[in-house]
């Protein structure tokens, strides 16, 4: 049959069908008999909750894992997809979530790499920097091919991971949640160049749970429940509460209920604080704002921009370089994290499986993680068996934890009910201040529905809370007001009423919040 | 065969327990192709073991003897592994506890010995918990691999024995002789341990197994044995929860050389009434500071199946001993075995991992493999493709 060309000078790939396939894990059906296909110039939504069998199902496209059952077709033929270099020979690309790319090396030398070259064990890197910037010039992706890719931004490195698998001869590309790393603009910019590739015909898988993207970028929607195809749909005629309810088979509350509270007395000051990244970096360039009672303040800002290392000064886990710390009105520097905690702390950390639960122990060995040696779970240093029981018992039923036993080991729950786990045990301990970090990056609809209710209860007890998130639609559905954070420093501090994500957006991007006021 | 435990997870779990003991029959298996190639029956061999064992009133006694120091040891290593720290410093930490504790007896010749008995063993205990905390203090405060420094600590307490026993401590009457044998003076027999006459069985074996639960105890219902539980499983969420992970450390490779020290105080009380020396480890410490560390895997880090474990091992060493006299096969098989079942023990954690994986449900994609038991440096790492 004749394809016909792209403009890239690859053959079309003008239908891709997976149909009946079937992928069994022991103990886990992760895809059942799913049909799904994407066309030549469409850019098709796969969506679904973590654990909905998106990833098994784009892996076996991939080439990553045979299928039990089921076929895969391109342009009407069958084929068998054994490793990623057959997919790539079939002209099947991938975008990964985290880049593969080498920081150390440039541009070129990254597209270039695993290539076999028209000179034998010589490279000839010339022509693969002048294809790149065909390649970049064909799809507007502005990128120097001589950079090394360490001083890229994270959406420059976004555009050499495509390069790159056009460079291939990509003609179907799948994308794995292309935009959780980008700002609102690089976003923007980025759906354009979709937008671009879409017109020149090529295919588009596109996975994501951010509705909203779906819904602008998208032509169909396919959703994925329990390694089942829930159903697929056109995007014109479907709304965000429509593929909320289809992805999580139930009705859904789309904006957490806040009730009207009263601004308490300051519960957390800081003052010109500095601190070191561990790389002795400045990671924090004199941030200081004030938390109070009854409020959720937002800080939002893009990765790696001092979120972690505020989190961690707040928590008494890094020490200041600089500024001042009160907690309740007393200073915390120079305080262990076990006296900072004492204080009236409660840290939700962003690493819930590194620094927030202990994996191997058991469920009610983790709920007492932070009081263990104090009354009643201590008495002259013997665990006391009996009120630990007790506590577990009670808090996984108030924090409705899933799992088999109070001493089933935490790893064995799913992510959700771990983060649960993590909340039970720092909310119940009537805290004055919350940190909360990320705290339901990797969650479920459900189970993000359950934090964000938990953290609006805590408000209406009166207690202060600094919500850090990288989801701008989490920061503005919770917080009453928000700070944005750009390179260790604080560009503004906007009331919720006056905050629209193109505005924090603009500030996350490192401009001042006066400059963004005059410009809008 | 794995498919098989998967559909059936309590199979797989009593597997699990099994394992180590099907490991060293197979080590033994591998021991029979020896055998015949040394031109030895393995029928008649394995025969003459299991009787060198567990073959009359005595033998039986020599094993749990020979199981003694194994399980004193194990204990201590329980503590270190659990905390996540590798102590291979057995060997240095029995013998320093050996020498604070002989050196109690040898000064005070004349005081009773319900006095002197308990006096030494503390003191092995603590000669012990200073050879052990010496490199919990540097990987704790100067991040030195403490693999490598208790390795260096054997080697220098080798070394502090040998001058001790051949100067200040030599016994008085092979001072006066040319041939000046390298042994301290025989201790009162008034500091005897307490024996079940006619065997040589001591009551160091019962202190061993008391203490077995005790740490037992220690381990799982005190806060110290929460924190350093929590500290070898995730030191990062140990931190977050307010726990000083370095003094956790330095406390667990403490205690881990205290159990070792106490081992080598009972061998000498309860066992050589004296101190001596070959010239290398060895020589004393019939290598227990190296094969504790294989029978506190063999009972899976746990004090209680450390039990079991040092016995089976106890009883193989004791046993390929009278092997060897009766077949006449070379010392160095004995040496093969006991090597071919430290790595077949070693290795089966692989399969116990798998197995653990393939039971795991609820995940959408096999999650990275189950970490091992053991500590990583001792895992064997690679996994089979899916």
């Amino acid at each position: 049959m004749t394809t016909e060309l792209l403009p890239s000078g690859t053959a079309r790939i003008d239908h891709m069908e997976m149909r009946g396939i079937t992928k069994r894990f022991p103990g886990v059906l992760a895809s059942n008999h799913v049909d799904f296909d994407v066309l030549s110039g469409e850019v098709h939504a796969l969506l679904g909750e973590n654990g909905a069998g998106k990833s098994t199902l784009m892996k076996i496209l991939y080439g990553l894992y045979q299928p039990d059952e089921g076929e895969i077709r391109l342009n009407g033929e069958k084929v068998i997809i054994q490793s990623p270099a057959d997919a790539i020979h079939l002209g099947i690309g991938m975008i990964h979530q985290h880049f593969m790319l080498v920081p150390t090396l440039t541009v070129t030398e990254n597209v270039a790499l695993g290539l076999k070259s028209s000179r034998g064990v010589r490279t000839d890197l010339e022509k693969v920097a002048a294809r790149i910037n065909e390649l970049a010039s064909l799809y507007g992706l502005k990128v120097d091919p001589d950079a090394l890719v360490w001083q890229l931004s994270v959406g420059q490195q976004q555009r050499v991971e495509i390069l790159k698998a056009l460079y291939r001869g990509a003609a179907l590309l799948i994308l794995d949640e292309p935009t959780a790393v980008l700002t609102p603009q690089e976003v923007d910019e980025f759906f354009v160049t979709l937008e671009q590739m879409k017109k020149d015909g090529h295919a588009l898988i596109f996975i994501s749970h951010k509705l909203h993207e779906v819904l602008q970028l998208c032509n169909r929607v396919t959703v994925l429940r329990d390694g089942q195809a829930i159903g697929t749909k056109t995007t014109t005629g479907v709304t965000k509460q429509q593929l909320a309810e289809m992805m999580v088979g139930r009705p859904v509350g789309m904006q957490p209920h806040k009730a009207a509270t009263e601004v308490g007395e300051v519960r957390l000051s800081l003052r010109d604080v500095q601190a070191q990244s561990d790389r002795n970096h400045a990671a924090l360039r004199g941030v200081s704002f004030d938390l109070r009672g009854g409020e959720i303040v937002g800080l939002a800002g893009v990765s790696g921009n001092g979120q972690r290392e505020l989190a961690e000064v707040v928590a008494g886990l890094r020490p200041v370089s600089g500024g001042g710390i009160d907690l309740v009105g007393r200073p915390i520097q120079g305080k262990s994290p076990r006296a900072v905690m004492e204080m009236g702390l409660s840290y939700i950390p962003e690493e819930r499986m590194r620094d927030g639960v202990i994996k191997d122990f058991t469920v009610s060995e983790n709920l007492i993680l932070r009081e263990f040696d104090l009354r009643p779970f201590a008495r002259n240093g013997f665990l006391d068996r009996g009120a630990i029981q007790h506590n577990a018992t009670d808090l996984v039923k108030d924090f409705s934890v899933k799992t088999p036993s109070l001493e089933t080991p935490v790893k064995n729950l799913s992510g959700g009910n771990i983060q649960k786990l993590v909340l039970a045990r720092e909310l119940s301990r009537k805290p004055q201040v919350i940190v909360a970090a990320q705290p339901t990056r990797g969650l479920d609809i459900g189970a993000t529905e359950y934090v964000h209710a938990r953290l609006l209860e805590q408000r209406e007890l009166g207690t202060a809370t600094l919500l850090i998130s990288e989801d701008l639609d989490e920061i503005l559905a919770l917080s009453d007001r928000i700070l944005v954070i750009f390179q260790g420093k604080i560009m503004g501090d906007v009331p919720r009423a006056e905050a629209t994500p193109e505005k924090l957006g603009l500030m996350m991007a490192g401009e001042k919040q006066a400059d963004v006021a005059t410009t809008s | 065969m794995l498919d098989f435990f998967v559909k059936y997870p309590r199979l797989g779990r009593l597997f699990d327990m099994l394992l180590p003991l099907l490991a060293t029959l197979a080590a033994l298996g591998v021991g029979a192709i020896m055998l015949q190639l040394l031109g030895a029956n393995p029928v008649t061999a394995y025969g003459a073991l299991l009787q060198g064992a567990f073959g009359s009133q005595n033998a039986l006694a020599d094993t749990i003897v020979r199981a003694t120091p194994l399980l004193l040891v194990a204990l201590g290593i329980c503590i270190a592994f659990r905390a996540g720290v590798i102590n291979i410093g057995g060997e240095g930490q029995l013998v320093a506890g050996a020498i604070l504790g002989t050196l109690v007896g040898l000064m005070f010749p004349e005081a009773p010995g319900i006095v002197i008995v308990p006096l030494a063993l503390v003191a092995g205990f603590i000669g012990g918990a200073i050879w052990g905390g010496i490199p919990g203090l540097l990987k704790a405060y100067y991040n030195v691999n403490e693999i490598l420094s208790t390795i260096m600590l054997n080697i220098i307490a080798v070394q502090g024995m040998n001058y001790l026993l051949r100067q200040p401590m030599i016994d008085p009457a092979q001072a006066q002789l040319a041939s000046r044998i390298p042994q301290t003076a025989r201790l009162a027999q008034a500091f005897d341990l307490p024996r079940w006459i006619p065997t040589r069985l001591h009551l160091g074996a019962l202190i061993a197994v008391i203490l077995a639960f005790v740490v037992y105890i220690f381990l799982w219902r005190t806060t110290i044995g929460y924190r350093i539980r929590a500290v070898g499983l995730n030191p990062d969420a140990s931190r977050y929860a307010g726990i000083n992970v370095k003094r956790n450390i330095v406390l667990a490779l403490l205690l881990s050389g205290a159990f070792a020290g106490l081992a080598g105080a009972v061998q000498v009380y309860g066992v050589h009434h004296r101190m001596f020396t070959d010239g290398s480890l060895a020589g004393f410490t019939g290598s227990a500071g190296f094969n504790g560390i294989v029978v506190a895997l063999f009972g899976k880090l746990n004090p209680i199946g450390a039990i079991p474990a040092a016995f089976i091992f106890g009883a193989l060493i004791v046993g390929a001993n009278s092997l060897q006299r009766a077949m006449q096969v070379p010392a160095a098989l004995i040496t093969a075995l006991n090597g071919l079942v430290v790595v077949f023990v070693v290795s089966s954690d692989y399969f116990s991992r798998r197995l653990a994986r393939n039971r795991r449900t609820g995940a959408e994609t096999p999650a990275a493999p189950p970490k091992s038991t053991l500590p990583p440096a001792l895992s064997i790492e690679g996994e089979a493709s899916q």
